[in-house]
C-alpha cells in the first residue's frame, strides 16, 4: 500500500532527511502515520484530509496570483501554513516571501525562532514595524497600550508597498464568531476591508482568485482546522514551535483573569503580585494583550491532551482584545486585520 | 455557567477529564461535511446549537457569553435560559437582527468522527446559501417544522438538494414536543415526505423526529418516542459514508495539474542531493476522483498523448497509489507539454474536450443573465471565456417543471447553452459531481455569478 514516510519534519527540519523521488526509506524514528489508509478503503484521516485542502488551495493561490506574500509572525498557526507550503512546493523552495507586522510587543524568544526558520529555509522575510508608526506619528499608542489593533495600518501599506496581490494567514473559522463567515479567499478592497455581507459564495473546491486592481484576496488554507487538528499536526510533523507553547517557568501576575508575563510593555500594577509559575502560552501574540495558561504540559504530546480537554477557547483563554466586546473581531476584520 | 471560568479552573476542572470523548484519539478519525438547511422560524439555529452543545462542542467561555446575552435579551426558553441561535450568529447585524446572513462554518468532533457544519441561513439569498453548503457537504440536514410538515419550500430545498446530488439527505421533524411526541402526526409527515422524495427520484432519505428545543433524538434516543426506532441524528452523521471514499473506489482516476513542479536549481533538499533533482519534472494538483498507481496508464489532456506513471510524490515520500482527495505530484514517463489546466486521466477514460455545453445554472447575482452574455468559465484549473448563447428555461421551485424564461434572476435555476473559448474535457454533473461542475464569473469585477453544472456536452442535437 503506502510508503511509509521519511521523517516528515524533513521538510523544515535543520538537517532534513535526504528525501529522493525514489521510493523512501522507512525511518524507524518516525511514528506509524496516523494515515495509513486501510488495505481496500480509500480512507484518509481527517490530517490527511486537511492537508491536502490547505495544499490544493496554497498550490491555487500560487498558481494564479503574481506576489502572495505569507503573514508569519512565528505563532504555531503560521508555522504549520509555511509547513504546509514547503509540503506543497517540494522539492522547490517555498515560492514567496513572509511579511511579519511587528507590533513591537514580542516575546524575544518568538522573534528569534522567526529569524531562525526564515533563514533556515533561505526566505526572505518583510517587516512592518508599528512602532515606525507610532515614532513619526502615523499611529498613536493606545490608553490600554495593546497593539493588535494598530497592525492594521502597517499590514495594508506593506501590501501595498510590496504590490502582494495574495496575502495568506493561519486564521481559523473555529477561533471566532465572526472567522467561522470568512471565506477561503477573501476579497478586499484598496482599503483592506472585509465585507461580511456581500462575500462570494465558495463552491465545490473551486476557488475564485479574481481581483481588480488595488484589490487584494486574503487566503486562508487551515480554515477548516481547529486547534487541536493544528496540535495534533504538531505533532504527527514534529514540527518545531517557540519554546513558549511549552510549559516553562515564568514571572507572571493576575489580570483580567488571564496569567500575564512581566516584561517591558506589561508592567505590572503597584496591586499586582508578580508570582513565578508554570506557564504555557495558547496562542503567541501582542505581549501586551496576550495571557498564558496555567499548564504543565511541557511537552506536544501533553499539549494536545491538554488541548483535548480543555473546556475554553484558546482566544477566550489568552486574548483580552477579544474580550472587548462579542464583535471585537468583527469590528477588527472589517477595517482590514486579517 | 453564570460564573466565569479561570484558565486555570477550566485546565483543571474534574469534570473534563471525565469527558472520555476528549481524551479519544481523534487524529484517526474521519472528516464529514454536512449542511443545515430549513425555512424561516423551523428551529434550525436551534438545533445546531443543540447538537454543538450536546456533543460538548461548546466551551465554557463560548457558553457564557451566550448565557450572558440570553439573559440580557430576558430570553425565557428552558436550558437555563439559553438561546442557543445566538451560538451561531456571529455577526453583529445577526445579532441585532436575530438573523442569519451568511454561512457559518462550525467545527466539532466526537469520539468517531470530526465534522464540519455549514450553517446555511434559511430566507436571505436562501439559494446562494443553499448552493455554498451542499457543493462541499456529504449530507445536508433539511428540518421541517412538525406542525405545519411539508410543505412547498421542503420540496424546493429537496429538489436544490437533487440537483446538486448531495449524498446524503436526513429530513429532521423538528417541535415534535410540539405534538405530544404523537406517532400518527410523525408518521403522516413522514410519508408525506418520502411522497415528495419518490416523486423527484431521489434515493434513500433519512427522516428523524426531533425536539431541537428539548433535545430529543439530536445526541441520544428519546425515551419520549419509542415508536420510534431509528438512530439519532448524532448517530446517523457518525456512521454515513463519506462521499469521497465512496466516488474514489466508483470513479475514474482524474488529476487536474494545478502547477509544474519543476524546482532546477532552487531546490529545498539538502546541497549533496540536489544534482539529483536537477530534471526533477512533476505535475501537482488534488486527486479529483478515482485511483492511480505507480506503473498505470494515463492519458493526457489537451492533446491527448498516453504515457505512465512513474512516480507519485508527496512532499518527500513517495507513495504506490493516491486516491481522492490528496493533493499529490506525478512524474510521468514522457517529457510532454503539460502546464496548468491539464488533465491527467486513467488511459481511455477521459472525456472528448468540448467547447459546447448544455448546462443547469444557479444563478447568484443580482444582476440577470441574458443571452449572449460574456462571461468566465472556471473548470477545475482553467479559466477560460464563454458567450451563453441561451437561455432554454428555468425552472420553476413551486411546481417543479420547466418554463420557458428569457433571462435569468438572482435565486433562478435555469437552463443554458454556452460556448467557451477553447476546448475543456468537462464531463455531465450525472457522471461525475468534480469533473462536472464549473463557476460563471463576471469577467470585469471577477464576482462570481453562478455555480454551473453540466447536463450535457457537444453540439447539442
Amino acid at each position: 500500500m503506502r510508503t511509509p514516510p521519511v521523517n516528515a519534519s524533513s521538510v523544515l527540519a535543520a538537517t532534513p532527511n535526504a528525501a529522493t523521488p525514489a521510493p523512501a526509506t522507512p525511518n524507524a524514528a518516525t511514528p506509524a502515520p496516523a494515515t495509513a489508509n486501510r488495505a481496500g478503503s480509500h480512507r484518509l484521516s481527517q490530517l490527511d484530509v486537511l492537508e491536502s485542502e490547505a495544499i490544493h488551495i496554497i498550490r491555487e493561490v500560487v498558481a494564479e496570483f503574481e506576489r502572495p506574500v505569507l503573514l508569519f509572525s512565528g505563532g504555531k498557526d503560521s508555522v504549520v501554513v509555511l509547513h504546509l507550503a514547503a509540503k506543497a512546493f517540494w522539492p522547490g523552495r517555498v515560492p514567496f516571501p513572509l511579511l511579519h507586522v511587528d507590533t513591537g510587543h514580542n516575546f524575544p524568544e518568538v522573534i528569534a525562532f522567526r529569524d531562525e526558520t526564515v533563514e533556515r529555509l533561505g526566505l526572505r522575510l518583510e517587516v512592518a514595524r508599528v512602532q515606525d508608526y507610532i515614532d513619526d506619528g502615523r499611529l498613536h499608542e493606545r490608553a490600554d497600550g495593546t497593539r493588535n489593533p494598530l497592525q492594521t495600518l502597517p499590514l495594508l501599506d506593506a501590501i501595498a508597498a510590496g504590490r502582494h496581490d495574495a496575502v495568506f494567514g493561519g486564521a481559523r473559522r473555529d477561533e471566532d464568531k465572526a472567522r467561522a463567515k470568512e471565506r477561503i479567499l477573501s476579497l478586499r478592497d484598496e482599503f483592506g476591508q472585509w465585507d461580511p455581507r456581500n462575500q462570494r459564495p465558495e463552491l465545490w473546491n473551486l476557488y475564485n482568485g479574481r481581483h481588480t486592481v488595488g484589490q487584494h484576496v486574503r487566503a486562508f488554507p487551515i480554515s477548516n482546522w481547529t486547534e487541536l487538528n493544528v496540535w495534533r499536526y504538531i505533532e504527527r510533523e514534529q514540527i518545531a514551535l517557540p519554546p513558549l507553547y511549552y510549559a516553562h517557568d515564568r514571572e507572571v501576575y493576575r489580570r483580567d483573569g488571564m496569567w500575564r508575563a512581566t516584561g517591558p510593555v506589561s508592567e505590572p500594577r503597584t496591586s499586582e503580585t508578580v508570582e513565578t509559575r508554570t506557564v504555557r502560552y495558547r496562542t503567541v501574540g501582542d505581549m501586551s494583550c496576550t495571557g498564558a495558561v496555567e499548564s504543565d504540559a511541557a511537552s506536544v504530546d501533553a499539549v494536545v491532551r491538554e488541548v483535548a480537554l480543555s473546556t475554553i477557547t484558546e482566544r477566550g483563554a489568552t486574548r483580552a482584545d477579544d474580550r472587548i466586546s462579542e464583535a471585537a473581531m468583527e469590528d477588527r476584520k472589517k477595517d482590514g486585520y486579517f | 455557567m453564570t460564573q466565569a471560568l479561570t484558565d486555570s479552573q477550566a485546565l483543571t476542572d474534574s469534570q473534563a477529564l471525565t469527558d472520555s470523548q476528549a481524551l479519544t484519539d481523534q487524529a484517526g478519525g474521519t472528516l464529514f461535511r454536512f449542511a443545515t438547511a430549513g425555512s424561516v422560524d423551523d428551529g434550525k439555529s436551534t438545533l445546531v446549537g443543540r447538537l454543538l452543545h450536546d456533543s460538548k462542542a461548546v466551551l465554557a467561555d463560548q457558553l457564557d457569553a451566550v448565557t450572558r446575552t440570553s439573559t440580557e435579551r430576558g430570553f425565557g426558553g428552558t436550558e437555563g435560559g439559553i438561546d442557543f441561535a445566538l451560538l451561531t450568529d456571529g455577526l453583529r447585524a445577526e445579532r441585532e437582527q436575530g438573523i442569519t446572513i451568511d454561512v457559518a462554518y462550525r467545527y466539532f468532533a466526537t469520539n468517531r468522527r470530526s465534522f464540519i457544519l455549514a450553517d446555511c441561513p434559511g430566507h436571505v439569498q436562501y439559494t446562494r446559501n443553499m448552493v455554498t453548503g451542499a457543493t462541499t457537504a456529504d449530507a445536508v440536514i433539511m428540518l421541517i417544522d412538525a406542525r405545519k410538515g411539508v410543505l412547498e419550500q421542503t420540496r424546493r430545498h429537496l429538489s436544490v438538494v437533487r440537483l446538486l446530488r448531495v449524498p446524503h439527505i436526513i429530513v429532521a421533524v423538528n417541535k415534535i414536543d410540539l405534538l405530544g411526541y404523537d406517532e400518527a402526526a410523525y408518521t403522516e409527515i413522514a410519508d408525506a415526505v418520502r411522497a415528495v422524495t419518490a416523486e423527484l427520484g431521489l434515493g434513500e432519505v433519512h427522516v428523524i423526529p426531533v425536539s431541537a428545543l428539548a433535545g430529543d433524538n439530536v445526541v441520544d434516543a428519546s425515551p419520549r418516542t419509542p415508536w420510534y426506532t431509528g438512530p439519532s441524528l448524532l448517530e446517523l452523521l457518525e456512521t454515513l459514508p463519506v462521499v469521497d471514499e465512496v466516488e474514489s473506489a466508483l470513479e475514474a482516476f482524474r488529476l487536474p495539474v494545478q502547477l509544474v513542479l519543476r524546482p532546477q536549481g532552487a531546490v529545498a533538499v539538502p546541497a549533496a542531493d540536489a544534482p539529483a533533482f536537477r530534471d526533477y519534472r512533476a505535475y501537482a494538483g488534488q486527486v479529483t476522483s478515482g485511483t492511480v498507481r505507480v506503473g498505470d496508464a494515463v492519458t493526457v489532456l489537451p492533446g491527448g498523448a498516453g504515457t505512465v506513471v512513474t512516480g507519485i510524490d508527496f512532499a518527500g515520500t513517495a507513495l504506490t497509489e493516491a486516491f481522492a482527495p490528496q493533493s499529490i505530484a506525478l512524474r510521468l514517463r514522457d517529457d510532454l507539454d503539460i502546464a496548468r489546466g491539464a488533465v491527467i486521466g486513467a488511459a481511455g477514460t477521459l472525456p472528448d474536450p468540448t467547447k459546447e455545453l448544455t448546462a443547469a445554472l444557479f444563478w447568484l447575482d443580482p444582476r440577470p443573465l441574458t443571452p449572449g452574455d460574456r462571461t468566465l468559465v472556471k473548470f477545475g484549473a482553467n479559466t477560460v471565456q464563454a458567450i451563453v448563447t441561451a437561455v432554454t428555461g428555468r425552472l420553476n421551485l413551486d411546481t417543479l417543471e420547466q418554463e420557458t424564461a428569457a433571462s435569468l434572476d438572482i435565486n433562478d435555476i435555469g437552463h443554458v447553452t454556452v460556448r467557451l473559448a477553447a476546448a475543456l474535457p468537462i464531463e455531465t454533473f450525472a457522471s461525475s459531481r468534480r469533473s462536472g461542475a464549473f463557476l460563471v464569473i463576471h469577467p470585469q469585477d471577477g464576482a462570481t455569478l453562478a455555480a454551473g453544472i453540466a447536463t450535457a456536452t457537444g453540439v447539442p442535437a
